[in-house]
């Protein structure tokens, strides 16, 4: 009999744990409306990065689809030339897609670029109503121009090789370059 | 004036009227206890519940109602048309039909009318909702069988015989209080407890009602017809669209109706608390609604407290606890109930009484410690059998070693053939 007391006492507490869970904060994120930011480190949509001056850091060179488990990423390489210049060095991507319908944010392929072109932003709604849309082009991978950076096809910086690009000593667009825009 | 007589004198548009004000009544009591459920049983698991359409959701059952009338309605080619037809139609009708004898408020003007907010009064206005209950099970039985189907079958079956079982002990726990108040009317039964409620001075009827109302309406942890694990969703497994919103419907009409009938029987029905009684007075009598409605909730509150605390019975253990503890316990309560009350009527002495009431004390300790002794005994008797070791590896029984006898067996083997090799 008390082995009964007790275990019916004990099932009444439940009834205290529910009642108080009532007053407890909860959980709900109220998401359309408030948004929390991801983990710092959370895998999103894709971005290809440029240098200082503008020019695309992706060389085409196609380590990043080899990369990629789930077959998401097409990419086609071409020759820079004098006159139309894209990337520091000799080849630059010329199509580059990513197909979210196939991704799986593993991240593999970030680590598969040689050149850190592709990293990874915390961007997480991907959604939409039309197959096609998702898969992403260049335009809408590129990241944005920032402060001082110019649009590509423009020459490297003078006198500087695809070297000093790599060990990041080109901290910006040249005057001379920055005038020959605003022309 | 009598409240049955008082409702004699209503003109035939007022019936009307009233009528219309019920099922107004209900209909807008299942939208906000839909809502309300959803609500608190989401504050019981941290969550925030339905809160998009209206101010705080409120409107949200409604959007699911006009959701479901718009959905395409399925009848299965293996059901029963009319039977699968009929069905949901008898569950959404005869749980209207017990509000007609439940007293809303007491005395009150309704348009330059003095009457009572109950639709009609009679002798055996108890017995008549039990029986509209006993009705209301066709429907469940009903849809089962005509659904052509497997697990509609067995989920109808599951509930008629749960909501049967139930009812037996539903209906023990209300004839104490038909001994005590004297009549099964339901406005003489409030009245009765104008003093005392009910579910004080009868507590263990009111314990035994408030339990088999859960199972009587088919609510958690007794929701076995539901029991999705098991049976998909019982009974209306294969209906849509409106039918199935009429059962929905039936299912909340049923407990707010359990509900009002725990608060008419066992909680003074409309009275205020004890202490504030004056407030029934307010508003020429039409605050009494307050506290009816009031406890009603409360009684609503619980059925969605239990529904967040307990998981579902197992069926056979719920078969058991109704027949075998819900149903004697009430036998024997009557029966001490019965006995006192004859006694007090024949003003048999005091000396007497008391005697009796030790006698019964003394007699429940005697059963409870023979059962626990018999108990105890069983389980000292019960020791395991000495079977020979399996010939596969099992768990260890508690008090074994966790040792494998394969093991061993084999390791006695190998050494063996050591030995005799070398």
């Amino acid at each position: 009999m008390a082995d009964e007391a007790k275990s019916f006492s004990q099932q009444l507490l439940g009834f205290w744990v529910t009642f108080a869970t009532m007053f407890k904060k909860v959980n709900t994120v109220q998401y359309p409306e408030v948004k929390e930011p991801t983990a710092e480190r959370f895998h999103g949509r894709h971005q290809l990065n440029r240098y200082e001056d503008g020019l695309e850091k992706c060389i085409g060179c196609e380590l990043c689809a080899w990369a990629c488990p789930a077959d998401a990423i097409y990419v086609e390489g071409a020759d820079n030339t004098e006159e139309e210049r894209f990337s520091p060095g000799e080849r630059f991507g010329q199509v580059y897609q990513i197909n979210y319908l196939r991704c799986v944010f593993c991240g593999l392929c970030i680590e598969a670029c040689p050149t850190r072109a592709l990293t990874m932003t915390n961007e997480y709604e991907l959604a939409d109503d039309d197959r096609a849309k998702l898969i992403f082009e260049k335009d809408d991978l590129l990241a944005p121009l920032r402060q001082g950076m110019i649009a590509p096809p423009h020459p490297m910086y003078p006198d500087s090789s695809h070297l000093n690009y790599y060990k990041g000593e080109i901290t910006g667009s040249h005057p001379s370059q920055v005038q020959e825009e605003e022309k | 004036m009598s409240t049955a007589a008082l409702l004699g004198q209503d003109p035939g548009w007022l019936i009307l009227v009233k009528g219309l004000l019920i099922f107004v009544f209900c209909v807008v009591c299942t939208l906000m206890a839909v809502w309300g459920e959803r609500r608190i049983v989401a504050r019981m698991q941290m969550r925030l519940g339905p809160n998009r359409v209206g101010k705080f959701g409120l409107l949200q059952a409604l959007a699911d109602g006009v959701k479901l009338a718009l959905k395409e309605d399925l009848i299965p080619a293996a059901a029963d048309k009319v039977v699968f037809i009929i069905a949901p139609i008898i569950s959404a009708t005869t749980c209207f039909m017990a509000f007609a004898v439940i007293p809303f408020t007491g005395t009150v003007t309704l348009f330059g009318h003095k009457t009572a907010m109950q639709l009609t009064d009679l002798p055996v206005s108890v017995l008549y909702i039990l029986a509209i209950a006993s009705v209301g099970v066709y429907g469940i039985v009903l849809a089962g069988w005509s659904s052509g189907s497997t697990y509609p079958l067995l989920g109808g079956l599951r509930s008629s015989a749960q909501v049967i079982s139930y009812e037996v002990a539903m209906g023990l726990s209300l004839v104490a209080v038909f001994i005590y108040s004297g009549s099964m009317s339901t406005s003489e039964i409030v009245a009765a407890q104008h003093k005392w409620w009910f579910s004080v001075i009868l507590f263990p009827s009111f314990v035994i009602y408030v339990i088999s109302m859960v199972g009587e309406t088919n609510r958690a942890p007794f929701d076995l017809a539901e029991a999705e694990g098991e049976l998909v969703g019982g009974f209306h497994t294969e209906y849509s669209s409106l039918k199935f919103a009429l059962f929905f419907l039936a299912e909340y009409v049923n407990i707010v109706a359990v509900s009002a009938l725990a608060t008419t029987l066992f909680m003074g029905g409309y009275h205020a608390l004890p202490g504030l009684t004056f407030t029934e007075s307010w508003l020429g009598g039409w605050f009494t609604l307050f506290w009816f409605i009031a406890k009603v909730v409360s009684f609503f509150f619980l059925f969605v407290w239990l529904r967040g605390t307990l998981p579902r019975l197992r069926y056979d253990q719920f078969m058991k606890f109704g027949w075998k503890v819900l149903i004697p316990t009430s036998l024997v309560w009557i029966l001490i109930l019965a006995s006192l009350r004859v006694m007090s009527q024949r003003a048999v002495s005091r000396m007497i009484v008391l005697g009796f009431s030790v006698g019964v004390v003394l007699l429940v300790m005697l059963v409870t410690t023979m059962y626990d002794r018999t108990t105890a005994k069983a389980k000292a008797a019960a020791v395991l059998p000495d079977l020979p070791p399996p010939s596969f590896p099992i768990p260890a029984l508690p008090g074994q070693s966790t040792v494998n006898h394969l093991t061993i067996e084999q390791t006695q083997v190998v050494t063996e053939l050591e030995n005799h090799n070398g």
